[in-house]
């Protein structure tokens, strides 16, 4: 055990950056900002460290790349009839996604399942953004079985805010918000059973989030559980 | 009100109740050190006698945090990460994993490394279902398919080997292309292989299709309907099986998929046995599809127009692919940096496991057994 714990400990060379959280602000213009800290970043290998130099005039070309466009269907002019302005609808190289409004959870959903045939929940994941007020970004990749469609939803969600469970809709949601709480924290209302699935149950902290560094563990468990002073 | 604790996947762990005159219920644990749980997996059955009432699997034994692995590596530097999640279909993992950086880069692999990507991930749905097959069949008390599928699979495996050095976790993809030219011989290898290997097929369903004891192991065992297969998420050949004609390859084709010919086998019934005969011919499709792609392999670049250092611009893509076990998604965030700010597996192992449960109620624990193993799980896709 302690053997499976060390390995993977020594190539975070990134240590300095790791328990800081390294919150790469997700900014466009941050871009060129976080030059200077990224070749500094990967010390070692010397494929990666070389070129950031050599390709720095290049990338403030790029963020003027493709930026989301909106997204206009059927389906959309319904939804935006019914709910307004709480659906952004926009597409991104080809995939289509709405930004909804928190308060709009569980009811769009069930729209997209029953009225609109979304009837495969894909995925439920979420993203961090510490730096925001609502720090979530919450998301529900659907798919319709009947129309081969692929859209996304997304909220944004206070840290700390319960969002409702969706497992009543898609009973696949069930280990899947079961994995975003591990890993985020977000609370799910109604879900049956809401603990964590592949952390153990006594884990301290929410390793997904950006201010979980990379080696950070809870030293705590792992010197109780595992007779071990650290895993490190 | 059955209805809404169907899908459930736990146990509540109270008092075990009073089932017959005076046999009580019974908990027990299987795993996760066990051999037919294929890795580490634990289930926790509550059991009348030999009849399952419910399970709840623990999972995480092989938690490596992978997601937040990749927050903290370049894009490049992720690429062989992938491999480690679904160890026995390595190549698709790679296949996913590029073509979704890909489309966020915005570039298109070349015509020639989509041949190769499509024979190589193809020969790798080969050796996970023969992977699948030989322990699937040992579960069930059968070994001598073991043997015959290994040694098949070293085949492929040595293909493998011959093209980029590595057997299991291969990293033969690069963002953009494949890193290595074919290997002189290359498509002799694949076109000899396919020759030796297709009346192998019939070999392993000779031990198996119409063995007495294989059948009444796998009919009706485990049945799960299309329709709470969809409601579970799950996908690849346990959805086919259950009758439901989806596979990404068709549906929404990634690589080159589109150009080539083959069907999609679905079952009728949703048993294992269903399961067993789908994957049969997944296999000889695979087969046919490496028959077209091979001696076509177009002349040209291998790699696509990629920076050296890959930086996406800003903005997020969900990609996947038909793993041979079911949808392989993967969820990018890119800040603009040349680390993801966000990467999400979508793993089919861990979706797929969720309908144990329901696939194992109100039959033997003899039948957990063959369940586990007709779902194909790698633990460590489950676990990440």
């Amino acid at each position: 055990m302690p053997d499976e714990t060390k390995s993977p400990t020594p190539p975070p060379t990134g240590e300095p950056r790791g328990p800081a959280g390294s919150p790469n602000p997700p900014n466009v213009e941050s871009v060129p900002a976080q030059k200077p800290g990224a070749p500094a970043a990967v010390p070692n290998p010397a494929a990666p460290g070389a070129p950031p130099k050599a390709a720095a005039p290049a990338p403030p070309a790029k963020p003027a790349g493709p930026t989301p466009q909106p997204w206009d269907s059927p389906l959309i002019d319904r939804l935006k009839q019914q709910y307004g302005s709480g659906i952004e609808a926009l597409s991104y190289l080809g995939q289509n996604y709405m930004v909804a409004d928190r308060s709009l959870i569980p009811e769009l959903l069930q729209v997209l399942r029953t009225e609109e045939h979304f009837d495969y929940c894909v995925d439920i994941t979420a993203v961090h953004y510490p730096e925001r007020a609502r720090q979530f970004d919450l998301l529900w990749i659907l798919y319709s079985h009947p129309h081969n469609e692929r859209i996304r939803v997304k909220v944004m969600i206070a840290d700390g805010e319960a969002v409702p469970s969706v497992v009543s809709i898609w009973p696949t949601a069930n280990w899947l918000e079961r994995e975003v709480y591990d890993m985020f924290g977000i609370a799910f209302d109604g879900h049956p059973d809401l603990k964590r699935i592949l952390l153990p149950d006594g884990w301290k902290g929410h390793p997904l989030r950006k201010d979980y560094g990379i080696i950070q563990q809870d030293n705590e468990w792992v010197q109780i559980n595992l007779g071990i002073e650290s895993g490190q | 009100m059955a209805d809404a604790t169907k899908y459930l996947s736990h146990l509540e762990l109270g008092e075990p109740d009073q089932t017959f005159l005076d046999s009580n219920e019974l908990i027990i644990n299987m795993g996760p050190q066990h051999p037919a749980t294929h890795g580490v997996l634990r289930v926790i059955l509550k059991l009348d006698g030999e009849k399952v009432l419910g399970t709840e699997c623990v999972i995480g034994y092989l938690h490596r945090g992978v997601e937040k692995i990749a927050e903290h590596r370049t894009y490049a530097m992720f690429n062989p990460y992938v491999d480690r999640m679904d160890y026995v279909a390595a190549v698709s993992n790679g296949l996913g994993y590029c073509e979704a950086v890909e489309k966020l880069l915005n570039v298109q692999a070349p015509p020639r490394a989509n041949y190769i990507r499509v024979i190589l991930t193809e020969l790798n749905r080969l050796a996970s279902h023969m992977l699948w097959l030989g322990t699937h069949a040992l579960d069930i008390g059968a070994i001598t398919p073991l043997f015959y599928t290994f040694r098949d699979r070293e085949e492929i495996l040595k293909i493998f080997e011959k093209y980029c050095g590595a057997r299991l976790t291969t990293h033969a993809f690069r963002i953009g292309g494949c890193q290595y030219e074919t290997y002189e011989g290359f498509e002799q290898d694949v076109s000899k292989f396919l020759k030796f290997v297709a009346p192998k097929i019939g070999e392993y369903e000779e031990l198996l299709t119409t063995n007495r004891i294989w059948v009444e192991r796998t009919r009706g065992v485990g049945v799960i309907s299309a329709k709470d297969c969809i409601a579970l998420g799950v996908t690849g050949p346990v959805l086919r099986a259950s009758g439901v004609k989806w596979d990404l390859r068709k549906a929404q084709p990634y690589a080159n998929y589109s150009e080539f010919d083959f069907e999609i086998p679905t079952g009728g019934n949703g048993d294992t046995f269903d399961r067993y005969m789908v994957r049969m011919q997944e296999m000889r499709q695979s087969l046919r599809i490496l028959e077209q792609a091979v001696g076509k392999i177009p002349e040209g670049p291998i790699m696509a127009k990629v920076p050296k250092v890959i930086k996406p611009p800003v903005g997020e893509i969900y990609h996947s692919i038909e793993a041979p076990k079911g949808e392989l998604g993967y969820f990018i965030v890119s800040d603009g940096s040349t680390q993801p700010y966000r990467l999400r597996v979508r793993p089919p192992s861990f979706v797929n496991l969720q309908a144990l449960d329901l696939m194992v109620r109100g039959q033997l624990v003899a039948d957990v057994i063959a369940v586990i193993g007709t779902l194909d799980i790698v633990l460590g896709e489950v676990d990440r």
